[in-house]
């Protein structure tokens, strides 16, 4: 089983990646680009073919070591 | 005064810190490999500046599962002291020690330069040799040193007088919210500080700002 899971800032949390991207893409002429944040995505294999163990797994190393939730938050996604 | 330095890969701060501290105390500091899950009978034990792991994932966040930091835990719990400067601040919010997180530094730069200081609070075994709001002078040099916690954890590190060392006014080299360089915990017995106390205990190295954080570890601890 694989999963893909994205760490982002939590809203409200500067993102000062985010704003140079965001510069750097209308210095270039994207003048459309707005608020710009960077995340983190992090592909995994999994043994095992319980969906759902997987994923209270997944929400265990999340809050343990993939992401700070004291500044990000994450979304798990589970491919068969 | 018996203490410990933590070593990491990639720690590069550790043997300022062992240098300092026999300076100061005039006994030689352990020094405990990260893979080590005891420490030995000590006071203090030191998390020291470094790129521990790299920084993978997010600096300090390896570091703060290796099995000497259960120990750390432990030692903190039992009212140990624990000092962690620079990338050890970042292992000690990793750990859940100190609250908050250090980020990404507001101007995107490593900076590394003197940076001026205000002592803020005095009543704590690192602090009580400084006089409160005393101007000091410490080096910095880091990447990820902006302070950010929600705005109820800063009030209350605030209302609790936990917010040990302040960036002077115009000081503030990485966006950190409310200036701050340094934070004790709820106990007093762990502080976190990204400015280098240990960089600064002897002329010959540009200063000697940093003795009085040793001198009240050997006060506090004898």
């Amino acid at each position: 089983m694989k999963a893909r899971v994205f760490i982002t800032l939590k809203n409200g949390v500067l993102d000062p990646q985010g704003k140079a991207i965001g510069h750097a893409l209308n210095g270039l002429g994207f003048g459309s680009v707005g608020e710009v944040r960077q995340g983190t995505v992090i592909d995994l294999e999994l043994s095992g073919s319980d969906v759902e163990k997987a994923r209270t797994d997944l929400k265990a190393m999340c809050e343990k070591l993939l992401a700070n939730t004291v500044i990000e938050k994450y979304e798990i996604e589970i491919k068969q | 005064m018996k203490s410990a330095v933590i070593v990491f890969p990639a720690s590069n701060c550790d043997r300022d810190a062992k240098v300092a501290l026999e300076q100061m105390t005039g006994k030689t500091p352990a020094m405990v490999w990260h893979q080590d899950s005891e420490l030995p009978d000590v006071d203090l034990v030191v998390l020291p500046g470094g790129f521990s792991y790299g920084d993978y994932l997010r600096c300090g966040a390896m570091a703060s599962q290796s099995a000497v930091m259960r120990s750390v835990k432990a030692h903190a719990d039992k009212g140990g002291m624990v000092l962690g400067i620079c990338n050890g601040f970042q292992v000690l919010t990793e750990s859940h020690m100190l609250p908050g997180a250090l980020m990404r530094n507001a101007a995107l730069k490593f900076v590394c330069k003197p940076v001026g200081l205000e002592v803020q609070e005095t009543q704590s075994g690192f602090t009580r040799k400084y006089e409160n709001g005393q101007r000091v002078t410490f080096p910095v040099a880091h990447g990820e040193g902006s302070y950010f916690a929600d705005e109820d954890t800063l009030d209350r590190l605030e209302g609790e007088n936990r917010v040990a060392f302040r960036y002077a006014k115009g000081e503030n080299p990485n966006g950190s919210a409310r200036n701050i360089a340094g934070i004790l915990s709820e106990k007093r017995n762990v502080l976190g500080l990204m400015p280098h106390p240990e960089r600064v205990v002897d002329d010959v190295l540009g200063g000697t700002d940093g003795r009085g954080l040793f001198q009240s570890l050997i006060e506090a601890l004898s």
